[in-house]
């Protein structure tokens, strides 16, 4: 029972980080490599608006929220953007440039020890029964019920949203997009902000759960697979994807090996790419017509 | 004028030749050092700009392969105890299999897929080099005896300098004469437009298989020479960041040079002791000075997004674009 718990946790956590890899890819085919570190940066945030007001708990995660939304707006607006026209090569390779970037910068504003953004807020985090003997914390309870709005969230917008049928038609076809009226920039801009809204909230609930350092990035490398193997740009996919991941890791540490379960995920990701490369749910035309 | 353009750029030529060989009798013993790692460092720089610079291929394996050629000369040596010349002519070998098992799946693709594979080659050799030195007992490493070749064994720096400085040069042609071949002219158009170079019956994915096997063979050589080199194998020394310094260099020399490469390699070695050097002398950032690591992270970010952003073509576009001018007055 347990395990099952540990499972939906881990999955809503990877699931919830995935889906921002889903939104980026899917509207500009731009692999971001700094997600990870992008959601390193908004756990910071929180850490920061957390020693400045320490009384409001409930203050200062909104502020933390929407300042890591200003994050990955400004990282297009100020970086990416700029890129615009020269080949998806270049962009990749920047936001490889802006992971390492952001690695530096917070060691050096934070230092390299690990902070606990919770104690910090006065948050309890304790731990709660569930059915049986199986124990969930509170924090990780909020994780699954976020998740799971923000992926309710997401699919009505996208579905029935203006801005989510812009994402969808950019994401389709930029040009014949961009031909009908559609910003493209604010677009992109839109997907970037969202992204790292919906990784850095999964980064801030892991930093009270568990205390907050650079190991965080990994968080962001594991959910890579998760995004692949489920179809990089389909967000059922990322559930899936992540519910896979999970599975194996969760299994792997328990049974075999915990060293292996960093290792796995990206032996699956080999696996998938060699059997069906574009992943469980993703786009077959778009990525092998040649 | 042309003529004087010619005259010009063979003095300098020359001018560069006469330093490179003339460094180690007048350098000392630690900058002699640096000059070898950035021969060492170029054998990767070169091999990475083919793959990216002329293929369009993103690599983040390069450290693993270098732990690999490392690791094959450190487990070779010491489980089988074998001569110096069978563990670099198998490093390349070890590093050209895991270049075809992990280019395979990814190639299908169009896009940037050997990113992702490559990341998950990197998760897994420093995990199996993880698991070698606790099982052996080398956790702290592997120490590797200096080799012997054909009875002269490499010890002093001026011989690693010059040992190393002959591989480079070796790299530099090899990659030439790849990149204006038949070869080169198919990797520059599926650069461009994969569907155009199909279309005009290049075997896309099979010449993007090969640019990575060569790549990955070269870097991994290069590994082997590093475990030489340091004496000593260990897999702390291959991190991510290994990886993303290699793609640092390529950017920051510019893409598709070779000459760009080397700058590139240049450069990059050397930032990180002129940036340690620069922080013992500001003393007010000595609290920081356990953070080395981080402002080498941040300047190596922020380099290669200047880069990118402002100078695509590199430092071999800056010259390429200050030199003429200077000649034609």
């Amino acid at each position: 029972m347990q395990l099952i718990v540990n499972i939906v946790v881990l999955t809503s956590l990877y699931a919830l980080v995935a889906c921002g890899y889903v939104l980026i890819y899917r509207v500009s085919r731009v692999l971001n490599m700094a997600h990870g570190e992008l959601m390193m940066l908004g756990a910071y945030a929180l850490f920061a608006t957390a020693s400045g007001i320490s009384g409001n708990p409930v203050i200062a995660l909104l502020i933390s929220a929407v300042l890591s939304m200003f994050i990955g707006l400004a990282t297009y607006q100020v970086l990416m953007r700029r890129l615009t026209g020269s080949s998806v090569l270049a962009a990749v390779l920047t936001t490889i440039a802006i992971g390492i970037l952001i690695r530096g910068m917070v060691v050096l504003i934070w230092s390299p020890q690990p902070q606990y953004p919770a104690r910090l807020l006065g948050l309890e985090n304790p731990s709660l029964a569930i059915f049986g003997d199986a124990r969930i914390s509170m924090l990780s309870a909020v994780l699954i019920g976020v998740t799971v709005l923000v992926y309710s969230g997401l699919f009505l917008f996208l579905r029935f949203g203006s801005w989510g049928i812009r994402l969808r038609a950019v994401g389709q076809n930029a040009l014949l997009a961009a031909q009908r009226g559609i910003n493209l920039h604010a677009v992109f801009a839109f997907a970037w902000g969202i992204s790292t809204f919906t990784a850095s909230t999964a980064g801030m609930l892991v930093a009270m759960d568990k205390g907050l350092d650079s190991t965080m990035v990994m968080i962001g490398l594991k959910a890579f697979p998760a995004a692949l193997v489920g179809g990089l740009d389909s967000l059922f996919g990322a559930i899936l994807g992540a519910l896979i991941i999970a599975v194996i890791e969760v299994l792997l540490i328990q049974y075999v090996d915990p060293l292996l379960s960093d290792v796995v995920p990206f032996l699956v990701l080999i696996v998938m790419l060699t059997i069906r490369p574009w992943g469980f749910f993703g786009t077959r035309e778009q990525l092998d017509r040649v | 004028m042309f003529k004087s353009l010619s005259t010009q750029s063979a003095a300098l030529k020359a001018a560069l030749w006469l330093c490179v060989i003339g460094l180690p009798f007048f350098a000392t013993p630690a900058q002699i050092d640096i000059a070898s790692q950035v021969w060492l460092a170029a054998i990767g720089a070169i091999s990475l700009m083919l793959l990216t610079g002329y293929a369009g291929q993103i690599s983040l394996g390069h450290s693993a392969l270098l732990a690999a050629g490392a690791f094959s000369v450190g487990i070779l040596t010491k489980e089988f105890s074998a001569p110096p010349w069978v563990c670099l002519i198998l490093s390349p070998v070890i590093g050209a299999l895991l270049g075809l098992l992990f280019g395979l799946p990814s190639l299908r693709l169009r896009g940037l897929y050997l990113a992702v594979s490559t990341l998950a080659m990197h998760v897994l050799v420093v995990y199996l080099g993880g698991e070698y030195e606790t099982k052996r007992g080398y956790s702290t490493g592997i120490v590797v005896d200096p080799p012997s070749l054909l009875g002269f064994t490499v010890q002093t720096a001026v011989q690693w300098y010059f040992f190393l400085l002959f591989f480079a040069a070796l790299a530099y042609l090899l990659v030439r004469n790849l990149t204006v071949g038949r070869a080169g002219r198919a990797w520059a158009l599926l650069r461009t437009n994969e569907t155009v170079a199909s279309a005009l019956g290049i075997r896309v994915d099979r010449y993007k298989l090969l640019a990575f096997v060569i790549s990955s063979a070269m870097t991994s050589f290069a590994g082997g020479l590093f475990a030489y080199y340091r004496g000593f194998v260990s897999i702390e020394a291959f991190s991510i960041y290994l990886s993303i310094q290699y793609v640092a260099m390529i950017i920051v020399g510019g893409m598709g040079s070779l000459v760009g490469a080397l700058l590139g390699c240049a450069f990059v070695t050397i930032l990180p002791y002129v940036i340690e050097g620069s922080m013992a002398q500001l003393t007010f950032l000595s609290s920081q000075a356990g953070a080395i690591f981080a402002v080498n992270y941040a300047v190596f970010g922020i380099l290669m997004i200047a880069f990118l952003i402002f100078e695509p073509q590199g430092l071999s576009g800056l010259i390429k674009r200050f030199l003429p001018k200077r000649s034609s007055d």
